[in-house]
């Protein structure tokens, strides 16, 4: 039976995979539509989610099963899943097209035709017709559907799954069961969130959107699935679009989710121009096809700039992950984005929307590869990029209070290590720390969701509205309260500090320094030692702000009343917590490199992951590099101390000075933070206010642009100057036509007159019928007659030759 | 049956009109009557218009130019006939006045002040809208197009709001002005061919011999083509409209009843862009190929002061109208590739991948900015009818006092944002598409309306639906009437269907677009 289920036929597997999204999808179009009741929404979400999930995991499972079996002919032929269906017609009809215009034919003889009154309409045209139409061709289509290779198979691995444990969370976190609350579009603290089946419909829509995207074989849909994604985390974020905060130095959702939309939407409109480059050049947007090797050199040796071309297409194609996975200078949505319900980060910042980002650039990873070769530059935007981001959110987060605002500049982070490791070539890299972060960090969202609703119903419960429950100043001592929750943040953060041998999140973060180190020690190439020294420091800051937050939230005593009356929170949340843990920690098992420890390749530790998921693109890569086009082949990396020691002393040394000043002697209630002292007020607050990037943002961009808008391009340009003319020429017709009746009164003058008299007095009896403006308007086709017999006697005279000519 | 097919062209044109007269002798106080017989009329060129469409992929495979042709001597002094068709891109814009008309009439079931003589116009601008696109002489394409303009002048005149004159007069003469210098020029092109049958001047006109026009007219056939070149240009740059020639949209639809908006948006606007693939592009090739640049970069401009402008603006009407621009502005884009690329000898293949894609996606813009705009105007409507006031300033958490009307604002906006998934995304991206090849400075120009689209669409749906809501509000808006459900989901299910599957359109189009290149 199982072994059936995993060597399903190549059919069957491509009409399941186009059903992967439909349950999602299917569940957002019932809930929407019919239903209110919060039971029903959550459990036709589940439905849909959990279809995905078993759906994907047996495709994910042949395609791994294909690998076991046969792995060099999952090298030779990655893509094991294909389907797809033409979709936009383009051209070609007829095999011969017929005429160069609308018709080159003879109407005329024609006339009679139309009047037959034969039988069969379509007969007597074609009988009369002088046409022999060519053959129909099945004509020229632009395709579209589904494929699944191994990078496919281990994010439908994930995405499903990881988005499967956020809904089982999000009926808790909206307080199923509870009492309805009443007011539309803000929090109900402790009671059933009112608006509870239009989150699950969202919800369902942006899975459905993200699997879309997973299942893709090509770039259009990748970018449908990409904007959905962007909408619904627009409505997601300002989900409360109501709330309204007493400071007004804080986002509210709604303006949050516009600045998500928008940030996203800059890059977006780079990527989609990136797009259309790709489409030019390849002649497909399918990226299986475009990537095979002669169709790269064909494309380099088409484009005006070569190889070049497809550096600045992959850049293109790149801006839009550096907008979606909040890379600098796009970071800046990501934070405000935490106005969102907590399972709306967890899913759209820990497993899906983030990573689908990294997962762009892994889909055109062979361009980058070219990219790489052909010019350093491309190299240094990339890596400098992620590791920039990755230091620059690492700093921050050291100096934040609010508990989940330190996991969204921690995923800014690490997503920058991603990055950073596609900039020295490190395809395996990324796609792993790509997986294991979206585990241990959709693990850490749900816990910190888990830690504010504790402290949310510590504040129901001594009634105050005023302290916020998602600042760690007032909590401490939550361990006792919430041991579940401390627990999985515990291992969770582990897992983000790279705790060694045992967490995820060290083996992903120690291949990315394998490469790094790698680039700089094969190729000489300074790109690798600053990425290394940058994520090596941003790797140390990690595990001290991480430690720093345990600390802060679950050790010591409560630091308020709002922690004291703290308490753990119910199965649904507590569940998915529980099964993520033990993924935050073995999902990197399945990576321990070949050579481990120095072992020898064969016979050693095997490195799955690297293996299956390098299997993907092996053979392009590989023939790219016997072209002369890429710098190395996907292969394993030699094995070296380096990388591993640093990977060691940053995350223990971080571990324990976090440790040292946090854990140890935990803060009392009304102390300060010791970083103050440390850091100095004034850099402790360019920190805490994000290096103030939102003040420059507001000043340099949002603000001329409303200018723009409001003022130049709209009061100035639309109605000053445009209408201006406008209004100019009427007013000047208009006084010309005057001019010529005081002109002709003065020179007809009494002759005139008498005759007008007469007819005033006729009009005087005919005056009910009359507008009065007679001879405004008699004037005005005189004046436009005389202009137009002008215009053709110059015409005829051949005034306008020479400037036309 | 067959007789229907042979005359269903004509039956589609004048049919309304016929009907809207009968409407007319309706005894004025019968309102209820009034309302209800007009939309129920206005299906009899619906079920035509879509009767053309389930019989079109047959007809076509065996003679692909134009179908349901129908000639008859008209005024043949002057060389001119009564000769109508479809191809496939005059098809789907009748389809869209066919599907628009009858939802223009329930939306405006709430018109209460001379209730018969707005049904009455409604009725014959349809059948000039019709007309006109299926015209081939090009004597009863003008005189369509200035028939056109004297419903919708009524209906802004008439029933529409505080500024209504100086918008319905702006409209009216700023229109008019483009026509003087059409009229001439297709004067001119018939006085020299003897002709002005549409098809014909294909040839007969581009291949005019300059030796036997200047025998035949006295004038230099260069100068002659150059001047109605640009006035053809401008006559229909002011309809679709094209900046600089776009200051009377936002005043026209502002002031227009809804119903009004819904029809100028949806079909008028479409009027000039479908001038310039059906005449000036073909008749003009050369011409308009050499300034195919112009055209991208007005288009581009289009895009870009649209998006900025209605960013701008704080009535909420005002900026779906500016919307209108920076749409429309994507139809020209496409227009100049195809411009470009029409009537060019030796195009490589890349080079007719690029005009297909364009060409195509221009007539599919169309077809969803028509879609989208019309749903957009009615929603307008919809909160003004009910609050009075399009001031985005004043509303406010609407969504809590009216969900399912901010679910469906949500839904059409987004099709007007061009969401992938709806149909606005599908026009744009084939028209970016075929633009990069020759103009891609032009398209990357663009992107930044693009990006001001997202921007306008979030300030109306935020300014409109979000925040606390106003204590002015609780308790005095109705929910969407029934009537209003009927007109929005229609239009809702389009922007759905062809986002996912195009090509229930595109095949028809593509079939003529085919043909071009």
């Amino acid at each position: 039976m199982i072994e059936q289920l995993l060597n399903l036929e190549p059919q069957t597997l491509g009409a399941l995979t186009w059903l992967i999204p439909a349950g999602p999808l299917l569940a957002f179009a019932v809930i929407i539509l019919f239903i209110r009741n919060a039971r029903n929404s959550w459990m036709i979400a589940w439905a849909g989610i959990f279809t995905a999930v078993v759906l994907s995991w047996l495709v994910a499972f042949n395609v791994f099963t294909d690998y076991v079996q046969d792995h060099t002919d999952v090298e030779k032929n990655p893509v094991r899943v294909a389907s797809s269906v033409a979709w936009l017609p383009i051209g070609d009809y007829y095999a011969d097209p017929v005429g160069a215009a609308f018709g080159s034919k003879d109407h005329t003889e024609e006339k009679s035709d139309t009047k037959s009154e034969d039988d069969s309409y379509s007969d007597e045209k074609a009988a009369k017709s002088k046409w022999v139409p060519a053959e129909k061709s099945s004509g020229t289509w632009f395709r579209i559907g589904v494929s699944a290779d191994p990078m496919t198979a281990i994010m439908l691995f994930m995405v499903p799954f990881a988005v499967f444990m956020i809904f089982i969370y999000s009926v808790g976190y909206h307080n199923f069961g509870k009492e309805p609350g009443t007011v539309l579009g803000i929090p109900n603290h402790g009671q059933q969130e009112p608006l509870f089946s239009r989150f699950f419909a969202m919800m369902s829509l942006f899975a459905g959107a993200m699997l879309i995207l997973v299942v893709s074989d090509n770039l259009l849909t990748i970018f449908v699935g990409w904007e959905i994604m962007g909408f619904c985390s627009y409505s997601l974020i300002g989900f409360w679009y109501a709330r309204d905060y007493d400071d007004p130095k804080r986002t509210p959702p709604r303006a949050a989710s516009i600045k998500a939309f928008m940030t996203t939407r800059i890059a977006d409109v780079v990527m989609l121009m990136g797009l259309v480059f790709f489409y030019q050049q390849f002649g497909t947007l399918n990226y299986t096809t475009a990537f095979q090797a002669e169709s790269i050199q064909a494309a380099a040796a088409a484009s005006t700039f070569g190889k070049a071309g497809l550096g600045i297409m992959a850049l293109m194609i790149f801006t839009g992950t550096v907008g979606k996975s909040a890379q600098f200078p796009f970071h800046v949505w990501l934070p405000d984005a935490m106005e969102g319900p907590t399972p709306v980060s967890a899913v759209i910042h820990a497993a899906a929307m983030v990573s689908a980002g990294i997962y762009l650039v892994l889909r055109i990873f062979p361009i980058i590869a070219v990219g790489l070769k052909a010019a350093p530059a491309f190299g240094w935007t990339i890596a400098g990029i992620g590791a920039f981001t990755a230091l620059m959110a690492a700093t921050i987060a050291v100096a934040q209070y609010d508990v989940k605002g330190v996991l969204a500049y921690s995923t800014i982070s690490q997503l920058g290590f991603m990055v950073a490791a596609l900039g020295v070539g490190g395809y395996i890299a990324a796609s792993f720390h790509l997986i294991t972060h979206a585990y241990f960090k959709a693990l850490l969202f749900m816990c910190s969701g888990s830690v504010i609703h504790g402290m949310e119903h510590g504040a129901e419960h001594v009634h105050d509205h005023h302290s916020d429950p998602q600042d760690m100043r007032l909590m401490g001592g939550l361990r006792e309260k919430m041991p579940i929750t401390f627990w999985a943040f515990f291992i969770g953060g582990m897992a983000l500090s790279g705790f060694p041998i045992i967490t995820a999140g060290f083996w992903s973060k120690d291949e990315i320094f394998a490469e790094a180190w790698f680039v700089w020690t094969a190729d000489g190439n300074p790109i690798g030692i600053f990425v290394f020294i940058m994520l090596a420091l941003a790797a140390f800051l990690t595990a001290f702000y991480t430690t720093r937050q345990l600390a802060m939230t679950f050790a010591g005593k409560p630091r308020s009343p709002l922690a004291e009356h703290a308490h753990e929170s119910d199965r649904y949340m507590t569940t998915p917590l529980m099964i993520l843990s033990v993924f935050a920690v073995v999902a990197g098992w399945v990576g321990i490199p070949d050579n481990f420890l120095n072992t020898p390749i064969e016979g050693g530790f095997y490195n799955w992951f690297h293996h299956f998921v390098g299997a993907t693109l092996k053979t392009p890569i590989k023939e790219l590099k016997e072209a002369g086009y890429v710098l190395h082949k996907i292969e394993t990396l030699p094995w070296s101390w380096v990388p591993l020691s640093a990977s060691l002393i940053v995350a223990l040394g971080g571990i324990a000075l976090g440790y040292w000043m946090y854990w140890r002697k935990p803060l009392e209630e009304g102390e300060e933070d010791p970083m103050i002292g440390i850091l100095t007020p004034p850099l402790h607050n360019f920190l805490h206010n994000k290096w103030y990037w939102d003040e420059l943002y507001e000043v340099v961009f949002v603000k001329p642009t409303v200018w723009v808008s409001e003022v130049l391009v709209y009061e100035w340009i639309d109605r000053g100057l445009i209408d201006g003319i406008l209004h100019g020429v009427s007013k000047g017709v208009y006084g010309l036509a005057n001019v010529m009746k005081n002109t002709e009164s003065a020179v007809f003058g009494d002759a005139v007159d008498w005759v007008t008299f007469k007819i005033r007095d006729l009009a005087q009896e005919l005056r009910s019928l009359q507008s009065g403006k007679i001879q405004e308007y008699a004037l005005m086709s005189a004046l436009i007659t005389f202009v137009f017999s002008a215009f053709f006697i110059l015409l005829r005279s051949g005034a306008f030759n020479g400037i036309l000519n | 049956m067959d007789w229907l097919i042979d005359n269903i062209v004509t039956l589609t044109i004048f049919v309304p009109m016929i009907l809207g007269l009968i409407v007319f002798l309706i005894p004025d106080d019968e309102v209820w009557v009034i309302r209800r017989v007009t939309f129920v009329f206005s299906l009899v060129p619906l079920a035509l218009a879509l009767t053309m469409w389930f019989v079109w992929s047959d007809s076509f495979r065996i003679d692909p130019t134009f179908q349901f042709e129908q000639q008859a001597t008209w005024f043949p002094a002057i060389g001119a006939s009564y000769h109508v068709g479809v191809d496939g891109i005059s098809l789907p814009l009748i389809l869209l006045s066919a599907v628009l008309t009858p939802l223009a009439i329930l939306a405006s079931f709430g018109v209460n002040e001379k209730v018969k003589m707005f049904m009455t116009l409604i009725l014959l601008m349809e059948g000039a809208m019709v007309g006109l696109f299926a015209s081939l002489d090009l004597m009863i394409f003008f005189i369509f197009w200035e028939f056109g303009l004297v419903p919708i002048y009524f209906l802004v005149r008439i029933w529409g709001g505080a500024d209504r004159q100086y918008a319905s007069f702006k409209f009216f003469i700023y229109t008019m002005a483009g026509s003087l210098g059409l009229l001439l020029s297709i004067q001119i092109i018939g006085l020299s061919t003897g002709t002005f049958d549409i098809p014909e001047l294909y040839n007969i006109w581009v291949n005019m011999d300059p030796v036997e026009f200047a025998q035949r007219t006295g004038l230099s056939l260069n100068v002659v083509k150059t001047l109605a070149y640009w006035a053809f240009f401008i006559a229909f740059a002011i309809k679709v409209p094209i900046w600089p020639f776009h200051t009377w949209l936002p005043d026209a639809h502002t002031q227009a009843p809804t119903a009004g908006s819904m029809l100028l948006a949806g079909v008028l606007l479409k009027l000039g862009a479908y001038g310039f693939i059906r005449l000036v592009i073909p008749l003009f090739p050369e011409m308009a190929t050499n300034t195919a640049g112009l055209l991208a970069t007005l288009g581009m401009l289009s895009i870009v002061f649209g998006g900025f402008a209605a960013f701008g603006q704080w009535d909420f009407k005002r900026l779906v109208a500016y919307s209108s621009i920076n749409h429309m502005g994507f139809v020209v884009l496409g227009i100049a590739v195809m411009a470009y690329y029409f009537g060019q000898a030796n195009i490589d293949a890349a080079g007719t991948q690029d005009a297909l894609l364009a060409t195509n996606g221009a007539v599919l813009q169309m077809i969803n900015h028509g879609l989208s705009a019309a749903g957009m105007f009615f929603l307008v409507g919809v909160i003004y009818e009910r609050a009075h006031t399009r001031d985005l300033k004043r509303f406010g958490g609407i969504w809590s006092i009216l969900p399912v009307y901010g679910g469906i604002l949500i839904f059409t906006s987004m099709a007007s944002l061009g969401l992938p998934g709806l149909n606005g995304f599908v026009g744009e991206f084939m028209i970016t598409r075929g633009a990069w090849g020759p103009f891609y400075i032009q398209v990357a120009l663009s992107m930044i309306g693009l990006l001001m689209t997202g921007a306008y669409i979030l300030k109306g749906i935020g300014e409109v639906l979000h925040g606390a809501t106003k204590a002015e509000w609780v308790g005095h808006l109705e929910p969407m009437t029934f009537t209003e459900h009927c007109v929005i989901w229609p239009l809702m299910i389009m922007m759905l269907v062809l986002g996912i599957w195009p090509q229930a359109i595109l095949a028809i189009i593509n079939d003529t677009v085919s043909l071009l290149f």
